[in-house]
């Protein structure tokens, strides 16, 4: 059951009065993906997440976790996810490690989960707080308790809902690494976040939704692949009228040291080496020379601008 | 440990955290009420032969506060963990929704006892209560607290907002728990006050508890019995549709 499914998603809507938040979302996601799912705010993720986890109830269409329907086998579902809420929630009347204690307890777990909260709590640099009231804590240590809450019944898919907002470098980092560390121990990873870089360095494979829809679901790399990869940007000294018609269209801005010309290139190597040899043909002396990549950003954001 | 226990031992820890506003305040309360009450009209009220009004009031003071706690327990405790939004900790578990209910309920049924038996041992320190059926005294004690239990999870998933929860607790609970014969016997009133008693449930756990006191009743005690039972019936299974459907707790 190595490559089984870890999480269906068929057909599904909700609506909340007028607002379509979920419109026939449909994918799935394998075991040992690390997923991620982007798309702007009120794009529908949290209302995703939240009807995986049962605290949404979809108007139609079916979700499951390993195999087991959200709905009709939710005990079982629901025993094999764990998922980081988005809002900062917990409970004033707690300390951190009762936290823990009482929401494995709620999934059954007796007195053999207890070596696994103390590692829990070294792993999430919380051992010195176990006995602090959560009321007491910090924004990041609270995030980090939530994230402990998520993983005190090992589930095999764990679900984060922007776990790295309002996150200091620091513990950006120090998240990453743990995040990553589930997922080569075999955990299933879906990540929603705004900070594109974090998709770009930890995701496989990525959905974009919209208002309510998918607009794209894709590797990384192909979705990076997509649309306009490269450009390439060129200065020259050259004044603008002795430059060759051909070019013209090239010309970006002009300033008055140089002339900067774009140039739109797709994926291939060779492309690069053609409009150099355009631009010697044409005995245009060159003085600076830059290629950018599109970054996952710009991906995201034609992809949600088409979408409008 | 089944995940229900563990709901039921995190809603116990939670008050016994607080348990001097959740069982030494009330215990103080009704012993400031005995002490007044008794005080003023001692010798000047008999209500049943036999029995000082001291002692006629010290049933109708537990039972006050098992209904109010017994209510205040789920009421409180949900309706915190529902606005503060910690409640999806709960609701993202393999918990049903009828092992939900009966932690709450059992959860409401401990605190109403233990304030009850917290005031029943003070108040025999001043006066002599006689016990003429613990199993009458215990029954009534647990149904009043199980149906109040339920009722405070009707109210907490109900209430969007405190104000809206301390509405229901100071427009409904407190009066009908006042005006149930607490002070006094519904035979002493006005028919037509005597009347509408007899639709104030309170009024039968209360008269079904006294009896186990004394023995002595306003009405039959299979009646309050049935009552308070078709009353636990009724609101259990509305509690447990409204959970069921996940009204206002699952969008
Ligand atoms: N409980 C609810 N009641 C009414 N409308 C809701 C509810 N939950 C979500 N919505 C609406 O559904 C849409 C999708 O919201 P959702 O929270 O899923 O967005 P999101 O993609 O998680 O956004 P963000 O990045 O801001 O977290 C929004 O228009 C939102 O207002
Ligand atoms: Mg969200």
């Amino acid at each position: 059951m190595k490559n089984g499914l870890a999480v269906t998603i068929e057909n599904v809507h909700k609506r909340f009065g007028a607002v379509h938040a979920l419109n026939g979302i449909d994918f799935t996601i394998q075991q040992g993906e690390f997923f991620g799912l982007l798309g702007p705010n009120g794009a529908g993720k949290s209302t995703l997440i939240n009807a995986l986890a049962g605290l949404v109830v979809t108007d139609s269409g079916h979700l499951s976790v390993m195999g087991f329907d959200v709905r009709t086998q939710y005990r079982d579902a629901r025993s094999r996810l764990g998922v980081v809420p988005q809002e900062l929630v917990y409970d004033p009347f707690f300390e951190v490690r009762e936290t823990l204690r009482f929401q494995a307890g709620y999934f059954g777990l007796g007195r053999e989960v207890e070596p696994w909260i103390e590692e829990l709590l070294d792993e999430l640099d919380l051992a010195d707080k176990a006995e602090t009231n959560m009321r007491s804590l910090s924004g990041g240590m609270k995030r980090r308790v939530l994230i402990g809450q998520a993983l005190v019944h090992k589930p095999p898919v764990v679900v984060l809902d922007e776990p790295t907002a309002g996150v200091d470098v620091e513990l950006r980092r120090q998240l990453w690494s743990l995040i990553k560390r589930l997922h080569s121990d075999g955990h299933t990873i879906v990540l929603t976040t705004h900070y594109l870089e974090e998709a770009e360095e930890l995701c496989d494979r990525i959905a974009i939704l919209n208002r309510g829809e998918l607009v794209a679901l894709d590797t990384k790399e192909d979705l990076l692949a997509r649309g306009i990869s490269r450009t390439l940007h060129i200065h020259t000294r050259e004044p603008a009228r002795t430059l060759p018609p051909s070019l013209a269209d090239k010309v970006k801005c002009i300033t008055d040291d140089y002339i900067e010309l774009t140039f739109n290139l797709g994926r291939e190597e060779s492309s690069v080496m053609q409009v150099l040899d355009t631009i010697r043909d044409a005995g245009v002396n060159v003085i600076d020379i830059r290629v950018e990549e599109d970054d996952l950003e710009d991906v995201f954001v034609q992809l949600t601008r088409e979408a409008d | 440990m089944a995940g229900v226990l563990w709901l039921f031992w995190k809603e116990l820890v939670r008050f016994s955290k607080v348990a001097f506003q959740t069982v030494m305040a009330p215990i103080i309360t009704s012993l400031l009420f005995l002490v007044v009450f008794s005080h003023v009209l001692e010798g000047r009220v008999t209500v049943y032969e036999g029995v000082s009004y001291t002692e006629f009031l010290v049933p109708g003071l537990i039972m006050m506060s098992v209904i109010q706690n017994g209510f205040a327990n789920s009421s409180s405790s949900l309706i915190q963990s529902k606005i503060t939004g910690n409640l999806v900790f709960v609701l993202i578990t393999p918990i049903s929704y009828f092992e939900f209910f009966v932690a709450y309920v059992a959860a409401s049924i401990v605190r109403g006892l233990m304030v009850g038996a917290g005031i029943l041992l003070v108040a025999l320190i001043l006066v002599d209560v006689p016990v003429h059926s613990l199993t009458v005294i215990v029954t009534f004690a647990l149904l009043a607290s199980a149906i109040l239990g339920a009722l405070g999870i009707i109210a907490a998933i109900w209430a969007d907002r405190y104000d809206q929860m301390a509405a229901f607790q100071n427009f409904i609970i407190m009066p009908l728990s006042f005006l149930s014969g607490v002070f006094y016997s519904i035979h002493s009133l006005p028919s037509f006050w005597q009347t509408l008693s007899q639709f104030n449930p309170f009024f039968y756990m209360i008269d079904g508890f006294r009896y186990g006191f004394f023995g002595v009743s306003d009405v039959p005690i299979t009646t309050s019995l049935s009552i308070c039972l078709i009353a636990l019936t009724l609101l259990s299974s509305l509690t447990l549709v409204i959970l069921k459907s996940g009204y206002k707790l699952r969008a």
